[in-house]
């Protein structure tokens, strides 16, 4: 089942390359957000009782519904058009994803360990690589955090797999989860917005040495 | 002591943030001043003991612990002075200085860490609070500078996060699961290479961010742009020991184990590529703040040279880093003046200082000698100890173009401050020049000459400290 669970997050990656609304970004995260309590809830058996409803309300609550819906907002408020802007063709976004997802299974392949599922490897590295290529290639500074929010989805995914031994290191991926999220979003995105009227990366450029 | 000086700090900047008092404002510093000061000696009378089971106050923590209480006294000064000069709203008052309190209570915190976690969670909070004091200006230029350096810690963070889950990997084949740095030390010969490799790369690209060095070095010259000077102070100086911290640690546990030479070819790589956009930019480069952001780079690329040649570079980069940390934050207390003496960054619009202010021009000369590591400044005895461990490790090509980019780099600064300090400005309005007390630069001095003495002519113990904190180290 954590399998099947972990296959359909593969899945949603490679959806998300060629998706052309952002509001299909925001659903993908909800539904990654779903899966992860899935996953939770099958992965640690070994964890004690207050600490997993904590995770588990935090995956449901946080990353499930919260985050996607405070990102709906902040796209109607700020009147984002719906338009993903990548620079690249869909087509190529989908072929360097898959090229990421087989480098990591072969990659995985060559490891010989007993202590980790390899699934777990698979699925976390191909996530961090899928969420550093959307923040590279896409235009709106609201994808780049969708980037970032996929990027903390996969950690998750791979301190899961240590979670059972250490249930610590979970927890302080949902404190970093939380503290960033809170950060980025809450405070910088709303500014952004306000004060940058179209949020572009190309507005971000005034910075200069001279 | 530690846990009263954490939840006094933390109340303390609680109390800043909530208060619009003005003299209450100030008391609320000097309070938080003295408690830095008690801390620190504190410390050093309970020398390698430790508290609340995740601090214990070594060798290297208790250097550079000492470093950032010299600094946080003229930093605290001078915020008060800009705070001060430009008029602030109780509001904006408030949050610069909770920030600051809690960036400096946050570094002293994580210079004393013994667990990599622990570490990792305070370098989160010096994002949090570093960010209130970049943005502080609240206009267009801030935001993005925030924003750019919110997003890469954040990633840096993230990538940090990760080698810490790689690393428990590694850990749990030799059948442990507490990731401090004494037990991780105890276990270094049945750590897996594999992911102790993996969880290396991880690490050390994550805290670059602080560090300064490349890849993630980005986010830290905007940052320093846009802080005001005194904040900017304690951003160019201690935050980047603080990334030095987490490094140095890991890469002490690291270079016991059979991926020392493999580890040192990743600094190597690091520190040159820092060294060489360090020197690019710094030839094209026309705002003045910016220009001493990247001298820190350059100067954190040749601290990482020391660490990766061995020998006598272990003992030359740590005093190293702390003489730049004095140096750097002088150059940046002094900047302020600067600024206030022409109203401009660009040094297309100052010059001819010495006319106009000649206590900070001395400053700024000492600070430019110091920075380029030229006889008789501090920074000379380290830089040439560096290069000699380069040349006693057979590194003779990588030397020689380190030299080449150093002395490009000597070329750019040295073309840049004397401009500013001799070349007057065509068409300057001088009646709009106000007088600068020379009282002012009178810390600068003090940190200036601190750097000198502390390199020419050191205290046995604080070479003492230095050799205890690198004697961890292979040979």
């Amino acid at each position: 089942m954590t399998n099947v669970l972990l296959i359909i997050f593969i899945i949603s990656l490679l959806y998300v390359s060629i998706a052309n609304r952002i509001i299909t970004y925001v659903r993908v995260l909800a539904l990654q957000g779903f899966i992860l309590f899935g996953v939770t809830f099958l992965q640690l058996k070994d964890i004690q009782t207050w600490n997993l409803v904590l995770i588990l309300l935090e995956t449901i609550v946080f990353r499930a519904v919260a985050v996607p819906m405070f990102l709906a907002y902040l796209i109607s408020r700020n009147k984002i058009t719906r338009e993903t802007e990548p620079y690249l063709p869909h087509f190529i976004s989908l072929i360097i994803i898959t090229m990421i997802v087989v480098i990591t299974v072969l990659l995985a392949n060559s490891i010989q360990d007993t202590h980790l599922d390899k699934i777990f490897f698979i699925v976390s590295l191909s996530t961090l690589f899928t969420g550093l290529y959307f923040i590279a290639s896409r235009k709106k500074i609201i994808t780049h955090v969708m980037g970032y929010l996929m990027i903390e989805n996969g950690v998750f995914i791979l301190s899961l797999a240590v979670g059972n031994e250490m249930p610590n290191l979970v927890n302080l991926g949902i404190m970093l989860d939380v503290f960033a999220s809170v950060l980025i979003l809450g405070i910088f995105l709303n500014k952004l917005g306000d004060v940058f009227k179209a949020v572009d990366v190309d507005q971000l450029s005034n910075l200069k040495d001279y | 002591m530690t846990g009263i000086y954490l939840i006094g700090a933390f109340v303390l900047a609680g109390l800043l943030i909530a208060n619009r008092n003005a003299i209450l404002n100030n008391l609320l510093i000097i309070i938080f001043g003295i408690l830095q000061i008690c801390f620190t000696i504190y410390a050093c009378y309970n020398y390698r003991s430790s508290f609340l089971e995740y601090f214990t106050f070594d060798s290297l923590g208790l250097l550079l612990l000492m470093t950032l209480s010299i600094i946080t006294i003229p930093a605290l000064l001078h915020s008060y002075l800009y705070i001060r000069r430009h008029d602030e709203t109780p509001q904006s008052r408030a949050i610069y200085f909770s920030a600051l309190v809690f960036l400096i209570t946050s570094i002293s915190a994580a210079y004393l860490a013994n667990h990599i976690a622990v570490i990792w969670i305070f370098t989160e909070m010096t994002t949090l609070s570093a960010s209130m004091l970049i943005y502080h200006h609240r206009n267009k230029l801030a935001l993005e500078g925030t924003w750019k350096y919110v997003f890469i810690c954040a990633i840096s963070i993230t990538f940090v996060f990760i080698g810490i889950l790689f690393l428990s990997l590694s850990l749990q084949h030799a059948g442990s699961d507490d990731l401090s740095f004494s037990n991780l030390m105890a276990y270094k010969d049945k750590l897996n290479p594999f992911w102790l490799r993996l969880a290396f790369l991880f690490i050390f690209t994550g805290f670059t961010a602080k560090l300064g060095l490349v890849p993630m070095y980005t986010a830290g010259i905007d940052a320093k742009d846009k802080a005001p000077a005194p904040a900017g102070a304690l951003l160019a100086s201690v935050l980047m020991n603080l990334g030095f911290v987490g490094i140095f640690r890991f890469y002490a546990i690291v270079a016991q184990t059979s991926l020392f030479h493999w580890a040192n070819l990743i600094i190597f790589i690091a520190a040159v590529l820092s060294i060489f956009v360090a020197t690019v930019y710094m030839t094209r480069v026309m705002n003045i703040k910016r220009m001493f952001a990247y001298s820190g780079i350059e100067h954190m690329g040749i601290v990482m040279l020391g660490i990766a040649a061995g020998g006598v570079g272990y003992y030359a980069a740590i005093l190293h880093i702390i003489l730049h940390a004095f140096v750097k934050s002088g150059l940046f207390f002094q900047f302020n003046q600067l600024y206030r003496t022409f109203q401009s960054k660009s040094i297309q619009h100052v010059g001819n200082y010495f006319k106009y202010n000649p206590a900070g021009a001395i400053v700024l000369l000492i600070g430019f000698i110091s920075a380029t590591a030229m006889p008789p400044s501090g920074m000379f005895v380290s830089e040439f100890l560096i290069f000699r461990s380069l040349f006693e490790g057979n590194y003779i090509i990588l030397l020689i173009v380190v030299l080449l980019l150093l002395t490009i780099v000597i070329w750019a600064f040295g073309k840049n401050i004397l401009k500013i300090l001799f070349l007057p400005v065509p068409g300057l309005d001088e009646s709009k020049i106000p007088a600068i007390n020379p009282w002012e630069s009178l810390t600068q001095y003090l940190l200036m000459f601190g750097a000198i003495w502390l390199g020419l002519n050191p205290p046995l113990i604080f070479v003492e400290l230095i050799q205890d904190t690198v004697k961890i180290l292979p040979v």
